[in-house]
């Protein structure tokens, strides 16, 4: 997204980011949409092997870019080492995926009757924000409105975490601990095999 | 000559060097790590200033 290079119609969906906070506030069906930002990146690593997604089309990364570099709301400062290493990265996705899976289970105790619907969603897996204005019943079961509860709380959550990095450090130093980047780019490396190797080798000389 | 550099163990492979270089000299290898094109590379840095993770450098290549 450098000044002299053209502008593509995928270099806007920094937009989507918003839109979908937005729609999010209204009507939390509209939560499941989330659900694309999880199975493209996948679909573009499982059967394309490559970062495409987090390279081009990631709404997030572009909003970290343009609020941080293009509204100067980043210090530009390099992160500590640790975020970017490899242990904290793996260590961030398994604690992400744990949470995944709670919200999950959470969904299914709605599902089977044992837990009631809560209008709520909860920040930083902690506190617990009224979110009542947000659904009034669907033709939906309730469990469908539970999901999204927990789906946009986890969102809005990693973005959260992301403008905070975004302004500490540098614009994008969410994405260097972005469990979905961190998935992807193993299943690449996977994939990739003993190419890298040579890739590397041959670079480095 | 200057010339960025990366380190492929320290790449997140995000992209954002490659989106910022004015020469097109980045590519990301196969959703692994980013390369450098030494030959298109002019060393300009702006690759090092967006870089979130700080692997890829701007370093003298005269001795290389």
């Amino acid at each position: 997204m450098a000044k002299n290079k053209a502008k593509h119609w995928y270099d806007y969906l920094w937009i989507w980011s918003i839109i979908y906070f937005a729609l999010g506030f209204f009507n939390i069906l509209f939560a499941w949409l989330g659900l694309i930002d999880f199975i493209v990146p996948l679909i573009f690593a499982i059967a394309g092997g490559n970062k495409n997604f987090c390279n081009r089309y990631c709404g997030r990364g572009q909003l970290f870019w343009v609020l941080g570099r293009n509204l100067k709301l980043s210090r530009k400062k390099q992160a500590p080492g640790w975020i970017s290493s490899k242990w904290f990265r793996y260590g961030f996705l398994t604690f992400f995926m744990t949470m995944f899976g709670s919200m999950i289970f959470q969904t299914y105790l709605v599902f089977a009757g044992t837990s009631s619907l809560r209008k709520a969603i909860k920040l930083f897996w902690t506190f617990k924000v009224p979110w009542k204005w947000a659904y009034n019943g669907s033709i939906f079961p309730d469990f469908v409105a539970q999901f999204g509860f927990g789906f946009y709380s986890l969102m809005l959550t990693s973005t959260l975490i992301g403008l905070i990095v975004m302004a500490l450090y540098k614009e994008r130093t969410w994405c260097t601990f972005c469990p979905m980047g961190t998935m992807t780019q193993g299943i690449c490396k996977l994939k990739a095999g003993n190419e890298l190797e040579k890739k590397g080798d041959h670079h480095d000389n | 000559m200057r010339k960025a550099v990366n380190d492929k163990d320290r790449c997140v492979a995000c992209g954002v060097c490659s989106n910022q270089c004015p020469r097109g000299a980045i590519s990301i290898f196969k959703g692994c790590f980013a390369v450098v094109d030494e030959v298109v590379c002019v060393g300009c840095g702006i690759c090092e200033k967006a870089c979130p993770a700080g692997s890829i450098k701007v370093n003298d290549r005269r001795n290389a």
